[in-house]
């Protein structure tokens, strides 16, 4: 397991590069004139001119120069300075500031699935071809079938302006109450998601061999559906949620956007919207160190959860 | 009510400690209704192996569950018939005091025990999870009986494998763990439902071996549910012969194979391979098992009957006692006997 865990972590290493690379190509490597696009419509003094040349290293030219500018970023980014942003903030500051909103808004939403899709699941799954199967049949379609574009100004429309019961926007340092609507909308098409697998995989193992022995040993149905079944249908599960938690903290552009939450998501799309190049990719770096971090915890989970797999 | 723990002598004099009588059990299935188990009786004395022999399908594994209440309902539904252990009808009883005597009473070992056990908890805690929670024993007294039972069927290293999963033990190995945890509260029945047919043949030789030492250690009682007569010969006393869902032919096993009495149970016996003849062809019984939704009138074996009469077809067969305690439900029943032990 440890020497599994070791050859993830150079994975890591390498999946690190290979991604902040493309991103840092994509958004740079096309530009044409990087100054005058900083500057937009205004015209450029030539000594602005040569004191961004020198301050972004602009003087070195072709592939070469991109390489320079790329792993003088990446230094930077290993000793933890993810540099300015055009506007000249800190991205680091600004992170710190958008970070802890994000993390709660995903907890909210995990909770969300976790609460109701699971359950619901494990009850759908027990009680297959119900009236209570059947409707969240149907409910679970209709979630998955409505992108969040649509469901996050409904449900803010509805919920939040016309019958008042969430406030309708977050704002700056927003309250658990302010988050629970959007916790909510984002949670639901993991909850729907959830509680698709759970309903499955609980269907499935109440059919399986051992769930006859456990009968024949005389054990009681509760004993038999909460021990041995749910143990296994849930490693599935967990699995998913650990991927939707990565998922869920690399912020969500579009529920951030809609509700107004500073989060990651939000300077996410305030960076692209601005062409604010160093903030795209500072975000994304960390970003992607966040979900190869919380695939491999999900990697490591499945092989406690499941003793037949075990890596070597 | 209350189950109280009932002790063999409980058994009414002169009755059989396990009893079938006529059971019926249908599969209701969106294609329509699958007549499983058609009327069979059969019976287990203490301390005495019965095997039930039969092709797939013939319903020898859903009899044995419809013993121990474990048949999944739906699709499986017992119509009709009797179910008695130690004079008292089963069938009649409350779900609570049916599992009462699961296990404790009745215990079951499973065909395939990869898929019997659970993956994800160890074998020690899954054998003592029948102790903990049937018998009251504690964590650590469970764990040292199930160290004990593990002994008892001979795995080797018991102590140190008790912390094992099931995939970590090989075929052989895991039967054994199944058969230490169906004897763990001392059953007086073991159903043992093909218990050897996921084996290599050595291994499945030494399982038979274990399971009639453990019979007679122990003086349980045996229903061995197989379709492989080699496995039969050296540990059964009576054999009952299945075909779609009826018992076709019983009797002891001596005699059973000496002069089989059904046209089925002959065709069954001389599809075995011998090393003793040369150059014949291995003779086999043409056809297929018949399709439970759709029974054949009469005898259901007549379409593949080397025997077959008018009679045959129009006229389902009643059991024809032979003498011996042997039945066989053939119209022609003397003429198979008397044909076979000419042979």
């Amino acid at each position: 397991m440890f020497r599994y865990i070791l050859r993830r972590l150079l994975q890591m290493v390498l999946a690190f590069f290979g991604t902040t690379l493309i991103v840092y190509a994509l958004t740079f490597a096309g530009q044409g004139d990087p100054i005058q696009a900083l500057a937009g419509e205004r015209p450029v003094t030539p000594a602005q001119r040569a004191y961004l040349t020198e301050k972004y290293n602009l003087d070195q030219t072709g592939v070469g120069g991109f390489f320079y500018r790329y792993f003088d970023y990446v230094k930077d980014l290993l000793q933890g300075n993810l540099g300015e942003s055009l506007t000249g903030r800190s991205i680091g500051d600004i992170l710190q500031q958008a970070w802890p909103v994000t993390v709660r808004l995903a907890l909210i939403a995990l909770a969300v699935a976790i609460i109701f899709g699971v359950s619901a699941g494990v009850i759908a799954g027990i009680r297959r071809a119900s009236i209570f199967d059947n409707s969240t049949l149907v409910l679970t379609l209709l979630v998955l079938g409505i992108p969040t574009i649509v469901l996050a100004p409904l449900a803010q429309y509805f919920l939040g302006v016309k019958w008042q019961l969430f406030p309708p926007t977050a704002g700056s340092d927003p309250t658990f109450y302010a988050l629970l609507l959007p916790g909510i909308v984002l949670g639901s098409l993991s909850l729907a998601t959830a509680l698709r697998l759970t309903r499955a995989s609980v269907a499935e193992n109440l059919r399986a061999d051992y769930v006859r022995t456990a009968r024949s040993k005389g054990l009681v149905k509760r004993r038999i559906v909460i021990v041995h079944v749910l143990r296994n249908s849930l490693i599935p599960v967990v699995t998913f949620l650990g991927v939707e938690l990565g998922n869920l903290m690399s912020g969500a552009i579009i529920t951030e956007g809609v509700f107004n939450i500073p989060g990651v998501g939000f300077n996410l799309f305030r960076g692209i919207r601005t062409e604010d190049g160093p903030l795209v990719v500072g975000i994304v770096s960390v970003l992607v160190v966040v979900y190869l971090v919380s695939n491999l915890v999900v990697d490591v989970l499945y092989a406690v959860l499941d003793p037949r797999i075990r890596y070597e | 009510m209350t189950v109280q723990p009932t002790p063999a002598s409980a058994t009414p004099e002169g009755g059989h400690l396990l009893e079938l009588r006529d059971l019926h059990v249908e599969f209701r299935t969106n294609e329509g209704v699958a007549r499983v188990i058609n009327g069979v009786s059969y019976h287990l004395d203490a301390g005495e192996t019965l095997a039930v022999l039969g092709e797939s399908g013939s319903g020898k594994s859903v009899t044995a569950q419809a013993i121990m209440g474990i048949l999944d309902t739906p699709p499986a539904f017992v119509r009709s018939g009797q179910i008695l252990y130690q004079g008292q009808d089963l069938l009649t009883q409350s779900e609570e005091q049916r599992r009462q005597v699961r296990g404790k009473e009745i215990a079951m070992i499973f065909q395939d025990a990869l898929s019997a056990l659970n993956p994800v908890f160890p074998v020690g805690w899954q054998i003592g999870e029948t102790l903990r929670q049937r018998a009251g024993l504690s964590r650590s007294d469970a764990r040292r009986r199930a160290i004990e039972l593990m002994d008892l069927v001979k795995i080797p290293g018991a102590a140190k494998r008790i912390g094992d999963y099931p995939h970590q033990f090989s075929g052989g190995m895991r039967q054994r763990v199944m058969i230490a945890m169906a004897l763990a509260l001392d059953p007086k029945v073991l159903i043992a439902d093909e218990p050897t047919t996921a084996l290599d043949v050595t291994v499945q030789a030494q399982i038979m071996d274990l399971l009639a030492d453990l019979r007679q250690e122990r003086d349980m009682a045996m229903i061995l549910i197989t379709h492989d007569l080699g496995v039969v010969a050296g540990v059964a006393d009576r054999i009952a012969v299945m075909y779609a869902g009826r018992i076709v032919e019983h009797a002891d096993v001596r005699s059973l194979y000496k002069a089989p009495a059904h046209p089925y149970t002959k065709g069954l016996l001389e599809s075995i391979p011998r090393l003793d003849v040369r150059g014949e062809e291995l003779s086999t019984i043409k056809g297929l098992p018949p399709n439970l939704m759709r029974i054949p009138s009469g005898c259901p074996f007549h379409p593949r009957c080397p025997y077959v009469q008018q009679v045959c077809v129009d006229v389902v067969p009643h059991d024809l006692v032979l003498g011996d305690g042997r039945t066989s439900a053939c119209h022609f029943a003397q003429e198979v006997r008397d044909d076979s032990a000419a042979r």
